[in-house]
């Protein structure tokens, strides 16, 4: 059995071990709970240590088959590029857990359930990265809704109902859309040698042009909505405000990054032709949503949804990165998609705890938080340091490379992208001084600073933004290999320099 | 070029240091100050051993690197994090620490009443950090690092006393104004990499000789964008005088003699980019020539003393960066006016600390007046400083500035009329206005608020202010005799050896013409100032008026940037609510009015349908494989 399998196993164990605790018992239920999301996170960190970067093809692979009418099986596999998404993922929940540790008791269900969903939802998050059969990947990519749908409609806040419903239907919607192109693909393998959903045999098919556009368009705009990327991206602020911080950091950190993993995965692998195709559409999109995103970001004035957007905009440089198809803007893409979870996780999480404090969301109801609880205040203003990529922190290294990588072929997208770089100051300072400075409000002075819990779960995040920050070498290692493997497919190579000494 | 093992330690300490006392909290509180100073002064001593080092090499070894480990390696691009000691950088890093922990000293006392000496303390050495690493690095990425690691020091620091809200919109203006030269300098490292395939400086150098006019001219105008952005240039001045809510030591160093020059330093640094493209030196001597008058006129108006202070030293980098605009021979005589700036600038700026903190952190000058009878050796060094910026010989300035007039005439024809009147005109306005300092600060009558009991400073105060006046007055006479820093720059700046083309003037006519502006400026402040009322007069001309509000930079920018943009965020807001989720809204509810049979169930019924969808989806799925199994 490939260490894949165990590591899905396991949050599923422990998930069914937590359905015979009592519900009252709410304590045991988080220990055990942890415990097991602890486990998942060792055993990935031994999986990676595992991990060949020098081998091109996949690796820990295991195929088992599973509805053999159709040739579906139960396969797995990674390369680098699914091996540094699933160690985000497998290291933010323990971290999601012990920050959130009262978040699931004001919920609609009980703690026992809203763990169950989580731990759940952590055997999904692993396999959809791990995943090699494109239909054990769909079965995932919509199942992985329902825990999400009732981690926000159940235990969040607001209108969490109606929010949870426009994710369901927005996801549903592209789900839909990427079924047909699934279907159409495994039609199209059917008549050359052999139905399959094998990844690595599909993407050997020869595909006649206009077949190619239709099908890129089934899996892109699904995966555009899960990104999300601009002009689908409406249910995201939505869903952020309501949810419940440690929800939001896993629904934006992680599962989000299955829309930008998908279309290198799946997009590029398949489609290499409708790729270029849509190339110029898919940029123009790509600097659309780092722009909006950016200014909507400066106009909002409940954090979360300030969150959500900066989001927006970071999705749309990693999707610029992806499709400038350069060894620096992909890489630098698949990098960004890391620090994006981090970073990302280090702004809700703070932003939580925040709202928790004061009991409003609204950012005017903040103010002056540095002079009573300045560990909180410095978590969030490194957050925010993260958001607007500061060198030294590794958002930085990423967003350099994507811009680096795009600015060859497309200069007048990088530029403007570049130009999000002082949005991005404006909205990430914006918030530092509305809720950190200026004179703390009576209503503030007793609130407590963080405490040791929550120390420990935003401690990890940020060494991981300054260690990857100042010595990225380790995951870019990882990374460059599952690059050159899809410039290679897609059939691209970097430009050369002007001037060759 | 010579392999290094230290170079490391000049920005490990500090850095270390910064984030020890930041981590340690509280328990810190009681040593932190004199930490922080004394790893300050230990970066001076490497500093200095560094120097003495290079200065027993001979020409081609004295450079030395030292490679800390592999930063970035993606495709083609390979960034190492790489340190570079050369002649050019070491007289940046003995300015940046020795000055740097001349303020630190002076900190320990001016900031001993705050409840957050030790954070004060902390930031301190991260900027000494990133100052260095910026003067440091081997490559534009390296250098781009401590640029905005500055940029984050400078706004912490601006921001100190971020309770009061003025101060915290302040440290932000600053930080976005910064941003926008950083964009400057992102287009210039990408431009170089697909230009060059490469981002360090020698890789560029080698790589501009054969490179378009065209590019030579893009990156010029994106490191200049920068460059002003850093060091308060038109038209990115206009965060410097705010950023004077910071404490004083902090305008002192950051905000007078290290960060803000950060921009001369990086065109020095390109020079091999800029002596290529005469386009790009036009830009660049233009920007000058207009700062240096631009800060100018808006300091004769000012009666806060340290915004005074701040915009004469954005006039006098104008005269640093009209230099690095005039060729291979302008760049040593703007490192030149650099470190002597360094030097009197900071004296003047711990000065005015120094009457703030016996003044009741009073800034304005129509409440001064005679203070050099209570702080006789504050007003002694200011008065060194003073001189030494007007360009009295044989103070500082005298040779560092009558050398930047001296080649602006010689850059011939028009041009040189133009930019070396532009330089005279400057130095006249200089006059006046530090007079006018002067005058209200120290002589005079007193026209103090009656609880101010001023009092000289302490020696922890005094004893930075009296080295820093002694460099005011030995500096510019050590620097230039024998043209020392021309040839010690010489291999770096002007490979080729070039000289003036043509003099245009003899060096003596420059001075006596110089002198005879200066003394003009002097004799009409004096004269206008002969008494100061304590409130402003407000029947005052159109010219007085627009330097009082700074040019209009501030309402310039509000009026083009500023609002348009809340309008434009404002109206994405609602388009996105009204427009692209209406539409979304509208296919919703037309879906589910438009279906009759299930008006019963309306509110359930879209999740009901999604449910089952997913839900159906799933069990067929379950149950295909539990019939196959």
């Amino acid at each position: 059995m490939s260490i894949l399998t165990t590591l899905q196993l396991l949050p599923l164990i422990g998930a069914g071990l937590i359905a015979f605790l009592p519900v009252s018992n709410a304590k045991l239920v988080k220990q055990v709970a942890l415990g097991f999301a602890v486990l998942v996170m060792i055993v990935s960190i031994f999986m990676a240590f595992g991990f060949e970067k020098s081998e091109r093809s996949l690796q820990f692979s295991e195929s088992r088959s599973w509805i053999s009418a159709f040739n579906i099986n139960y396969a797995v596999g990674i390369d680098g590029m699914a091996l540094v998404l699933i160690l985000m993922t497998s290291i933010l929940v323990p971290i999601v857990f012990l920050a959130g540790w009262n978040e699931s008791e004001n919920g609609r269900w009980s703690v026992k359930t809203f763990y169950i969903l989580l731990l759940v939802l952590e055997t999904m998050m692993i396999g959809v990265f791990a995943a090699t059969d494109v239909f054990l990947f769909y079965v995932i990519f919509e199942a992985m809704l329902l825990p999400v749908y009732f981690l926000i409609g159940g235990y969040g806040s607001g209108e969490r109902a109606a929010a949870a419903m426009k994710f369901l239907l927005y996801s549903l919607f592209g789900g839909l859309l990427m079924l047909a192109s699934v279907i159409g693909l495994y039609i199209i393998s059917t008549n050359q040698g052999g139905g399959t959903f094998d990844i690595t045999k599909l993407s050997e098919l020869s595909i006649d042009t206009a077949t190619q556009n239709w099908l890129f368009l089934g899996f892109f705009i699904a995966f555009a909505i899960k990104a999300p990327l601009w002009p689908f991206h409406t249910w995201l602020p939505t869903a952020a405000k309501s949810a419940t911080a440690g929800t939001s950091t896993l629904l934006l950190g992680v599962l989000d990054k299955v829309g930008t993993y998908g279309m290198i995965r799946f997009c590029m692998s398949f489609f290499p032709e409708a790729t270029k195709t849509f190339t110029p559409a898919i940029i123009t999109l790509a600097v659309i949503s780092i722009l909006y995103g950016a200014f909507l970001a400066i106009g909002q004035k409940d954090i979360n949804s300030l969150i959500a957007f900066t989001s927006i905009s970071h999705f749309g440089f990693i999707t610029l990165g992806i499709f400038a198809l350069t060894s620096q803007g992909l890489s630098g893409a698949i990098f960004y998609m890391v620090n994006h979870g981090f970073s990302t996780a280090a702004l809700f999480l703070t932003a939580g705890w925040m709202i928790k404090r004061r009991g409003s969301s609204q950012i005017a109801d903040f103010g002056g938080l540095q002079r009573v609880a300045p560990v909180l205040a410095w978590s969030f203003f490194l957050a925010g340091m993260s958001a607007l990529a500061l060198p030294g922190l590794s958002s930085f290294v990423s967003e350099f490379l994507v811009l680096v990588g795009s600015f060859a072929k497309y200069p007048v997208a990088a530029i403007l992208g570049t130009t999000g770089i002082i949005l991005a100051s404006l909205y990430v300072l914006l918030a530092v001084q509305r809720a950190l400075h200026g004179e703390t409000p009576t209503s503030a002075a007793g609130i407590i600073d963080l405490n040791l819990r929550e120390k420990i779960a935003i401690g990890p995040v940020i060494a991981v933004l300054v260690l990857l920050g100042f010595y990225p070498k380790p995951a870019l290692d990882v990374i460059n290999p599952t690059t050159q493997t899809i410039m290679t497919h897609v059939g691209v190579s970097d430009p050369i320099a002007k001037v060759v000494k | 070029m010579t392999t290094s093992t230290n170079l490391v330690y000049l920005i490990a300490l500090p850095l270390f240091s910064s984030a020890l006392l930041l981590l340690l909290g509280r328990i810190a509180d009681k040593w932190g100050h004199i930490f922080a100073t004394l790893i300050s002064a230990s970066v001076f001593a490497v500093a200095l051993i560094e120097f003495f080092a290079m200065q027993g090499r001979d020409g081609l070894a004295r450079p030395a690197t030292q490679k800390i480990f592999e930063w970035i390696s993606v495709g083609s691009l390979h960034v190492d994090a790489s340190l570079l000691l050369d002649q050019l950088s070491i007289c940046f890093v003995l300015l940046i620490s020795g000055v740097g922990t001349l303020i630190h000293v002076y900190s320990i006392a001016y900031m001993s009443h705050d409840h957050d000496r030790r954070r004060f303390f902390a930031y301190l050495n991260f900027f000494i950090a990133a100052m260095l690493l910026l003067v440091l690095g081997d490559s534009y990425l390296n250098l781009y690092v401590g640029w905005e690691g500055v940029g984050l020091a400078s706004y912490l620091l601006i921001g100190f006393w971020n309770q009061k809200p003025a101060y915290a919109t302040a440290a932000k203006k600053a930080f976005v104004a910064n941003r926008v030269g950083d964009v400057g300098l992102s287009l210039a490292i990408m431009i170089a990499f697909t230009q060059f395939g490469t981002v360090t400086f020698a890789g560029v150098k080698e790589g501009a000789h054969g490179a378009s006019a065209a590019a030579l001219t893009a990156i010029g105008a994106a490191l200049l964008l920068a460059a002003a952005g850093k060091s308060a240039q038109f038209p990115l001045q206009s965060w410097l005088g705010d950023a004077m809510a910071g404490p004083t030591p902090v305008s002192a160093l950051i905000h007078a003699a290290t960060m803000v020059t950060a921009g001369v330093y990086l065109i020095t640094r390109s020079n091999f980019i800029f002596d290529a493209s005469p386009t790009a030196q036009l830009m660049v001597v233009s920007v000058g020539a207009i700062t240096l008058l631009f800060g100018a006129v808006i300091g004769t108006a000012k009666d806060d003393i340290k915004k005074a202070l701040a915009a004469s030293t954005m006039s006098q980098i104008g005269y640093m960066i009209l230099a690095t605009g005039l060729g291979p021979v302008g760049y040593a005589f703007a490192i030149m006016h650099l470190l002597t700036h360094g030097f009197f600038k900071a004296g003047m700026f711990l000065g005015a600390g120094s009457v703030m903190h016996g003044m009741n952190d009073e800034v304005n000058m129509r409440r001064y007046g005679a203070i050099r009878k209570v702080m006789p050796i504050t007003a002694a060094t200011f008065g060194l400083g003073y001189l030494a910026i007007l360009g009295v010989p044989p103070f500082a300035g005298f040779y560092s500035k009558d050398k930047i007039i001296e080649t602006a005439f010689n850059a011939g024809g028009a041009k040189g009329i133009l930019l070396g009147g532009a330089a005279l005109l400057g130095a006249a306005v200089t006059a006046f206005y530090m007079t006018r300092v002067i005058v209200l600060t120290f002589t005079g009558t007193k026209r103090w608020d009656e609880n101010a009991k001023p009092h000289e400073s302490p020696i922890l105060m005094w004893a930075p202010m009296a080295v820093l006046a002694l460099g005011s007055v030995t500096s510019g006479f050590l620097l230039s005799s024998g043209g020392a820093l021309v040839n010690w720059l010489q291999p770096i700046v002007n490979e080729n050896h070039e000289n003036h083309a043509e003099e245009f003037l003899p060096p003596l006519v420059v001075s006596l013409m110089a002198l005879v502006v200066i003394a003009i400026g002097v004799a009409l402040a004096v004269f206008k100032y002969r008494t100061v009322p304590l409130v402003a007069p407000t029947n005052v001309s159109v010219f007085t008026k627009a330097a009082r509000n700074d040019l209009y930079q501030d309402s310039f920018n509000e009026a083009v940037f500023m609002r348009p943009g809340q309008k434009l965020t404002s109206g994405l807001v609602k388009t996105d609510y009204k427009v692209i989720d209406g539409l979304l809204r509208m296919i919703g509810w037309i879906i589910q009015t438009s279906s009759t049979a299930v008006r019963s169930i309306q509110s359930g019924f879209v999740r009901s349908y999604a449910l089952i969808m997913v839900l159906g989806v799933l069990a067929l799925v379950v149950m295909v494989w539990l019939v196959t199994l």
